[in-house]
């Protein structure tokens, strides 16, 4: 099953980190195939936020939503199950100061829902 | 055969629904993949014994005669419902009378998957006590609703809702590996002990207890122990039984309260006082004492003084001294405040209660305002106690509880009533 792993933190508290650590994790991750992604992200502060309304495109300066932690990276990984999942996710440095939240991907081209159905479903 | 099958009458059969489909239904789960599914394979396979077993006799193994029934019903299912077959189900063994390699073992190993599944730390906390007490306990939907005061639609919901999390995050039907399972089972242990309370001294409502579900939780830490027996399992198994001891002794026939040390020692139950002495005994020789286990032996220090005035409480502080080490909490800080108070006096009690306090973590425990109350109360600060119990009416949701204080209020104020062991008021760890 495919996981997201979004790695959440206090900006301060992730940048005392060292990189090396979380690379060295990368590697592992990546060596043992687990990992099919992963990227850090530069701090919120150079996130851009985009919404289209009515055919109208908006722009705004920073992240959808002001947060405590923010969102400071993410690696897309393959396990056989949750539990093998929160243990990967356990080794991302982040999780020590911050959070690493664990989602399952929703298989969209295998399944994908129309928008009527789902609206029938939900009645 | 030389002997002639059992009569498979109609309270045989209950008798078995009753001893086995709780292990029945923890295989079938994992053979077929689905907690739905299993239910329904369940429901079919007692159907089909309640139409054979009056025919054929009592099978030699009830419980695999129902597995293979389950199963092959379920299959038999899903085949005509099915487009096209599904090639990964083994269909070679799906014969009711075909032999089978579900042996005891297997089916035990079984009922410990679905305990640490449904106690998975994945799911919502009353998600997994729902959960537990509807597949492992096999109580209805309704039956749990009623015993936390929850409507059965709400309780229904939060059912679905988990067996889905369950099902799209991949949570696996599977006992943790070694290095897992001590976190793992302190999330098993959590919940069995969450119901106990809930029925030990129910949060809300007038009754005293709903033992209905203290009955269960120690049904259920009597399971975990015999698969899994973990010095912590023990322990709490240990701590249930002796708390439990003292049901009938807690509450007078109108359901009043009855503190610790004003208890009909003579009700207490000597079997499970008994019983609760040895695990706890056992527990601790396993050399790696939890809270659970010292919270039993706290207990078991109790159950074994003859008299209130008999209590050891050197060593109840010097346990709580340990218990403190192992989680430094506030409850758990209170409940040693109050010891102290009984080993050296209320002033020495009311400093420590107050050291507690300090911290404001427990502004709105209202064990903890009780207990400074009554230690006032001993000190004759009647002011300050008159204002504890105040504070502790405002906070409690209970009956019985809430008759009690008003009547220690009442007391007070009519400048009546003896001094009592603050002890006694059971509080509630996490």
């Amino acid at each position: 099953m495919k996981y997201l792993c979004l790695v959440y933190g206090e900006e301060e508290k992730i940048a005392t980190m060292d990189d090396h650590d979380c690379l060295a994790v990368d590697a592992a991750l990546r060596g043992s195939g687990h990992c099919i992604a992963s990227e850090a992200l530069q701090p919120v502060a150079t996130a851009t936020t985009v919404r289209v309304r009515n055919g109208r495109l908006a722009i705004s300066d920073g992240p959808f939503a002001e947060t405590r932690e923010a969102l400071a990276g993410f690696y897309l990984i393959e396990a056989r199950d949750l539990n093998e999942a929160i243990q990967l996710a356990a080794k991302i440095p982040p999780a020590q100061v911050g959070c690493v939240e664990v989602r399952p991907i929703r298989p969209i081209r295998e399944q994908p829902r129309s928008g009527l159905a789902a609206q029938a479903a939900a009645e | 055969m030389s002997t002639p099958a059992p009569a498979a009458t109609a309270a045989a059969i209950d008798l078995v629904y009753r001893t086995e489909s709780r292990a029945v239904l923890a295989t079938l789960i994992r053979l077929l993949g689905s907690f739905d599914l299993a239910e329904e394979a369940l429901h079919e396979a007692f159907r089909a014994a309640l139409e054979q077993w009056p025919r054929d006799g009592m099978p030699a193994n009830p419980r695999a005669w129902l597995v293979s029934a389950g199963r092959f019903k379920a299959i038999d299912g899903i085949r005509r419902q099915a487009r096209f077959s599904p090639l990964d189900l083994d269909l070679h063994d799906a014969g009711v009378d075909g032999p089978d390699a579900i042996d005891d073992a297997a089916l035990e190993d079984d009922r410990l998957r679905l305990v640490f599944t449904c106690c998975h730390p994945a799911l919502a906390l009353d998600a997994q006590v729902a959960l537990t007490l509807r597949e492992v306990c096999g109580l209805t939907t309704e039956e749990v609703a009623a015993a936390f005061l929850t409507a059965a639609p709400t309780l229904a919901q939060r059912i679905v809702r988990a067996k889905a999390k369950i099902r799209d995050a991949g949570i696996p039907y599977e006992v943790p590996a070694p290095a897992q399972l001590p976190e793992r089972l302190h999330s098993v242990l959590r919940v069995i002990y969450l119901v106990f309370n809930e029925g030990y001294g129910a949060s809300a409502g007038d009754q005293l207890t709903r033992h209905d579900l203290s009955a269960e939780a120690i049904r259920l830490g009597r399971l975990l122990v015999a698969l899994l027996p973990d010095p912590e399992a023990i322990g709490l198994l240990a701590l249930m039984l002796l708390h439990d001891s003292r049901r009938a002794a807690r509450s007078t026939a109108d359901g009043e309260l009855v503190l610790l040390d004003a208890q009909d020692r003579a009700l207490w139950n000597r079997a499970q006082i008994a019983e609760g002495v040895a695990l706890v005994e056992r527990a601790l020789a396993q050399r790696q004492a939890g809270p659970y286990t010292v919270q039993a032996a706290i207990g078991a220090l109790h159950a074994q003084s003859a008299t209130p005035e008999a209590t050891d409480w050197t060593q109840i502080v010097g346990l709580y001294d340990v218990l403190l080490r192992m989680e430094p909490s506030p409850v758990i800080a209170l409940n040693r405040a109050v010891a102290v108070a009984m080993r050296d006096g209320a002033e020495a009690g009311l400093q420590a209660l107050d050291a507690v306090l300090e911290s404001g973590e427990l502004s709105g425990y209202r064990l903890a305002h009780a207990a400074r109350a009554d230690l006032c109360r001993r000190l004759g600060r009647r002011d300050e106690a008159r204002a504890a119990y105040a504070r502790a009416l405002e906070l409690t949701r209970q009956g019985p509880e809430r008759r009690f204080l008003e009547r220690r209020l009442a007391e007070l104020e009519a400048g009546t009533g003896a001094a009592v062991d603050p002890a006694a008021f059971r509080s509630t760890n996490g």
